[in-house]
């Protein structure tokens, strides 16, 4: 049993806690507001630009011999995967999810004898996989010092992830984040970005064959491909940061939410037992007042 | 009495304007363009320069370094990450990335197109700057 003092100290602590959690999850909410805005206004762009990508798939005259960003090495073997994440914690199971993803992937990737490459963006990513797949991570990038993200990062990774495939480092690119869907929701993906997922694009170009009009291009169709292609990687990893930007937030409020309850009951409890022990220890005095005035 | 069009130009974060034009001039990568109604649908992509927006009642003008247009169903829509309006550059910002692009242009390993590009952006960035 511990002693009133203890009891004491012990419920001011939580209730100390309490302030913090429900702080941040004041603080999560004002900033899932924003960030939500953001990935909602970001949405237009890659969903336009990818629309155009469609539309010149099609046109596209010779595709097996277009940019290989496009169709691929024709290989299958290397593996570059970007794991993006926060780079704070206390947000839930959201970093531990996307690694979770990214974890299932590599252990496949590699008992199909693939090599991986592993690009961790965000701090908490590369520490929950440093101690698994260390020696596969060839960048570690974070945005400590960056208030808000902008296309201009994303834009230094994708260029990044251009490089190394120019150099042939890389068959394959694939990307890791969280996917916004509501403030209780965040579903962890895997998406292709290199070569520009054909399954998508095949599926996509039947339901809109209809619809789809007939451009005139200027200039050739490859060359504004070679353009656009690596523009579009650089959109698809923004557009990738700002959902996790809106999942890191709506998922903290939600853990600080479920943490300032739990507190809650904590010191419910913790006070009933205090209570319980004073009154223990007021009774245990008074019978032996009582007992000590009776033996006199 | 040209009629008008839908203009939209959208940037990675943000739709940057929404609206209206009777004519719009878009610096594309073999030159000059302008579009007007009924233009036919064309995707083209753009060199550094201006892309102004002539509506009935006013005019806007803003200034990118790259980008993609599409135009369909008498819809102009430009994709740019690098589009700002003109009214909001300051002068040391210009003086900034002319000086930057005149450096990388007199680099050793710029190629042909690069120079291309980062001669219009130099020309463009002066034209603000007046």
């Amino acid at each position: 049993m511990p002693s009133l003092d203890d009891l004491k100290k012990r419920i001011k602590s939580v209730k100390s806690t309490q302030k913090i959690t429900k702080a941040m999850k004041m603080v999560a909410a004002a900033k899932l507001k924003k960030a939500q805005d953001d990935a909602e206004k970001g949405r237009p762009y890659s969903d336009k630009i990818h629309n155009i990508i469609l539309n010149l798939t099609k046109s596209v005259a010779d595709p097996e011999n277009s940019s290989k960003l496009l169709v691929g090495t024709g290989n299958d073997k290397t593996y570059l995967c970007l794991v993006m994440t926060a780079d704070r914690g206390l947000c839930g199971g959201f970093n531990t999810n996307i690694c979770k993803l990214a974890k299932k992937f590599f252990k496949q990737s590699l008992s199909e004898k693939k090599i991986l490459k592993i690009v961790t963006v965000g701090t908490k990513g590369f520490d929950q996989l440093k101690k698994e797949y260390g020696k596969f991570i060839i960048e570690k990038r974070n945005f400590k010092n960056v208030k808000k993200v902008s296309f201009s990062q994303a834009n230094e990774i994708g260029k990044f992830v251009l490089e190394n495939f120019k150099k042939n480092e890389f068959d394959k690119c694939f990307i890791f984040f969280n996917n916004f869907k509501n403030v209780i929701t965040q579903v962890p993906q895997m998406q292709q970005i290199i070569p520009v997922a054909k399954s998508v694009t095949e599926l996509e170009t039947q339901k809109e064959s209809k619809t789809s009009n007939l451009y005139e291009y200027e200039p050739e169709e490859e060359e504004i491909l070679e353009d656009l292609l690596p523009k579009n990687i650089s959109t698809q990893i923004f557009k990738a940061l700002l959902e996790n930007a809106a999942s890191e937030q709506g998922s903290r409020m939600t853990a600080m939410d479920n943490a300032t309850r739990n507190a809650g009951d904590l010191v419910e409890k913790l006070t009933i037992t205090y209570n319980r022990s004073r009154q223990a220890s007021i009774t245990k005095e008074l019978i032996e007042i009582i007992s000590g005035a009776e033996s006199l | 009495m040209p009629e008008d069009f839908k203009v939209e130009i959208i940037s990675p974060a943000k739709i940057i304007f929404k609206g209206s034009a009777n004519l719009v001039t878009i610096p594309s990568f073999e030159g000059e363009m302008g579009v007007l109604k009924n233009h036919i649908p064309i995707v083209t992509f753009l060199r550094p320069g201006f892309v102004e927006i002539i509506g009935s009642q006013k005019k806007e003008k803003f200034f990118l370094e790259e980008g993609i247009v599409e135009f369909s169903n008498d819809t102009l829509l430009i994709l740019s990450s690098t589009v700002k309006n003109s009214k909001e550059f300051s002068k040391d910002e210009i003086q900034e990335q002319i000086d930057k692009a005149t450096k990388d242009l007199n680099l050793e390993d710029c190629t042909d197109k690069e120079k291309y590009i980062l001669s219009y952006k130099i020309e463009g960035l002066k034209n603000i700057s007046q």
